[in-house]
């Protein structure tokens, strides 16, 4: 079948989708509006829950992307998509103006901006980063405070930006509980002296092995979880963090002060979904990811027919779920196409 | 501390405040505890801004004290706020400005219940109409006291006598700014520079060439808190408010408190010496305590207003340390001695009763 799909966003879900429609046949105009593809996952050290090098699973994707049926556009941002009668005419940053037969919407996601938390003082106290700083520590090999001295009490806040009415997002993120779990662990392997305190609402260990994980850290890497929101964070005039907190187990307000305090930033609608949206018409829901036409059996259809949607553009989901959403996305076009072909054909 | 952080912030919090012709009201309870700060405030509007700034002698308390210290019913708060912008309705003025933080608070809760529950403003205005036959306009633009001086704190800048500097050293003096729990907590959009780091005063302090300290306690409430000091039972627990904070700044070794709340300079002044006296503990340098200002009294003195003039012989916090430090001129002999300067008692007149 001589078909033409474009696939906005070459993150995890659309260099997936990309690789497997490649793989079944298509034309695929892979558009990325970064320099180059790969999405979050560039910046992410070690994946949870098996702690394997996320340069791994960017490999894995690289070498699917690698297809002669795919050309890749980067540095390029979707200007129009306009629909006339089965073929949607996607005009890019650059002028070109791409005929599909499909569009699949894989624009991800953008970590909360940390700063809008006023109170944890993100972007103004030297010695508060988020868990995306961390991951760039990691990658560097070296985890520092503000003075180039490695820190020896650290505080990770769980749920900045989720399950927060102030912040307009009732959702759960789902991945920041594991990540903080995985990164807590990691801190304590690469600075065994230190110690590192959880701070959580719920642990929502969801996943496929992270429960086990949880209890590891707890046994064996002796991290504490305590069960409570932080309040505020205050530097203090030797630069560490003061920080207040309800310990809702013990029932008693509790204060620190750590070296370094470490905020779990959730996922929101990325600000290309946005884009996307306005210019193709695609509906979003409350939570400001895109709507699908069924959460059940219809989550990689959007409100247009012909336009799918893959991966953490629909809700917050792990690599593992945004992969197997990206390939259910596949197999909808799949079946579109066909009907579509099968209509021409008489 | 990254200053550009917070520079983002304030951007993002500021507020509409109007350039003239305001209806001001005062506090219950400033005239007894700081008597200088609203006459000063009227002096540097008046004579200094040359603004026009109208008093109306009929005003009441707004009843917030009342209606924090469970007393007053939220009904009846209205209704007496509803009462306050009907004087200002018949005194033709449409800005609003109160002198009190907790009258602040208490006004922007009503307008913002009032906008959301428009059934709330009617029955309100109903029960006023009963009570008194008065009805009311909403004020086109409310703003506090403080907001009035932050948005003119360059011109008083311009026309500044003395500076928040160290004239011996040439440093900037280190200020503490406290704000009134009730001026943004609740509502931090309605606050300049927002909840978290309002910049109401920082922006005085900034302007008038001091430096603001951010100590770990800055959000801690001042210690009035209402019922940890309006229930005699609960006042060991507004003494140690106060001292968790003293506590917290004291490493930044400030040189001022700088607040815009009724009850704020009243507590971090007096519960100093209370605590000087429990404990024998003191807080500023030398063996002092840290003289806590209102946002008047500071703008009148970098105006070069008169110490005494400014009512600063009423601190429990001897301010002359201070005063020295800046380099201020003042009689010593003249601390307790009655005020007999003419730009002061021009303030003293009263407008016409409407009854």
């Amino acid at each position: 079948m001589n078909k033409n799909v474009v696939v906005i966003g070459a993150g995890v879900a659309g260099m997936e989708a990309a690789g497997r429609l490649a793989i079944a046949g298509f034309a695929v105009s892979l558009i990325e509006k970064q320099e180059s593809q790969g999405g979050h996952l560039n910046n992410w050290h070690q994946l949870f829950p098996d702690r394997r090098d996320g340069k791994e699973v960017s490999e894995y994707l690289r070498k699917l992307t690698q297809n002669d049926r795919i050309k890749l556009h980067t540095g390029t941002s979707i200007e129009k998509i306009n629909h006339v009668k089965n073929i949607y005419a996607v005009t890019t940053s650059s002028g070109e103006v791409l005929n599909a037969d499909a569009v699949v919407v894989a624009t991800g996601f953008d970590l909360f901006k940390s700063s809008r938390k006023e109170e944890y003082g993100y972007g103004i106290y030297d010695n508060v980063i988020t868990s995306a700083d961390l991951e760039g520590m990691f990658q560097s090999g070296k985890i520092i405070m503000h003075d180039g001295r490695a820190p020896e009490k650290i505080g990770i806040v769980h749920c900045v930006g989720s399950r927060d009415e102030k912040v307009g997002n009732l959702y759960c993120s789902k991945l920041c509980c594991v990540t903080a779990v995985k990164q807590a662990i990691e801190l304590r392997e690469y600075l065994p002296a230190s110690k590192v305190f959880c701070f959580y609402m719920d642990m929502r260990m969801g996943g496929s092995m992270y429960e086990e994980l949880y209890r590891e850290a707890q046994e064996k890497y002796g991290i504490s979880f305590i069960r409570g929101k932080v309040s505020e964070a205050s530097e203090a005039i030797n630069n560490k963090i003061k920080i207040k907190v309800e310990d809702t187990l013990v029932g008693r307000p509790l204060k620190m002060e750590l070296d370094l305090l470490v905020l779990m930033a959730g996922m929101e609608m990325s600000e290309g979904g946005k884009r996307i949206a306005a210019v193709a018409g695609l509906k979003t829901g409350e939570n400001r990811f895109f709507a699908v036409a069924d959460q059940h059996y219809g989550s990689n259809n959007s409100n247009l027919k012909g336009i799918f949607l893959a991966g953490t553009c629909v809700a917050p989901m792990n690599i593992t779920e945004t992969i197997s959403h990206a390939r259910a996305a596949v197999s909808e076009v799949i079946d579109y196409l066909n009907s579509t072909e099968k209509q021409r054909n008489g | 501390m990254k200053i550009d952080g917070k520079r983002a912030i304030w951007s993002e919090y500021q507020k509409d405040i109007e350039e003239d012709h305001y209806f001001y009201v005062r506090s219950c309870i400033r005239q007894n505890f700081f008597p200088g700060s609203e006459v000063a405030f009227l002096r540097i509007m008046r004579d200094v801004l040359k603004k026009d700034v109208y008093e109306h002698p009929c005003h009441t308390t707004c009843s917030g004290i009342g209606y924090h210290g469970d007393v007053v019913p939220v009904d009846t708060a209205m209704t007496v706020v509803a009462r306050q912008f009907a004087l200002m309705t018949e005194a033709g003025y449409k800005n609003y400005v109160p002198s009190c933080i907790t009258s602040f608070g208490l006004y922007t809760e009503i307008l913002e219940t009032w906008h959301h529950f428009p059934e709330v403003e009617e029955r309100v205005r109903k029960h006023l109409r009963n009570a008194t036959g008065r009805e009311f306009n909403i004020p086109g633009n409310l703003a506090h006291a403080s907001d009035i001086i932050y948005k003119f704190r360059k011109e008083i800048a311009a026309k500044a006598k003395y500076t928040l500097v160290n004239k011996e050293t040439g440093e900037p003096l280190k200020v503490v700014d406290h704000i009134g729990c009730h001026y943004s907590k609740m509502f931090p959009s309605k606050g300049v520079g927002g909840a978290e780091y309002p910049y109401v005063l920082a922006g005085m302090i900034e302007e008038w060439g001091g430096e603001v300290i951010d100590y770990p306690e800055r959000r801690h409430c001042c210690g009035f808190g209402f019922r940890q000091y309006l229930v005699q039972a609960n006042r060991g627990y507004s003494v140690a408010c106060s001292r968790e904070k003293f506590e917290s700044m004291k490493p930044f070794k400030p040189d001022m408190i700088l607040t815009n709340c009724p009850g704020c300079p009243m507590f971090l002044d007096r519960w100093q010496y209370v605590i000087n006296e429990m404990e024998g503990t003191t807080y500023g340098q030398n063996g002092e305590g840290i003289p806590v200002f209102t946002y008047e009294e500071l703008a009148g003195l970098v105006l070069g207003f008169d110490p005494w003039d400014l009512g600063l012989q009423m601190h429990q916090i001897n301010v002359e340390p201070l005063l020295d430090k800046i380099g201020i001129e003042y009689s010593p002999e003249k601390k307790f001695s009655l005020n007999t300067d003419p730009a002061v008692s021009k303030v003293k007149h009263f407008a016409k009763a409407v009854y």
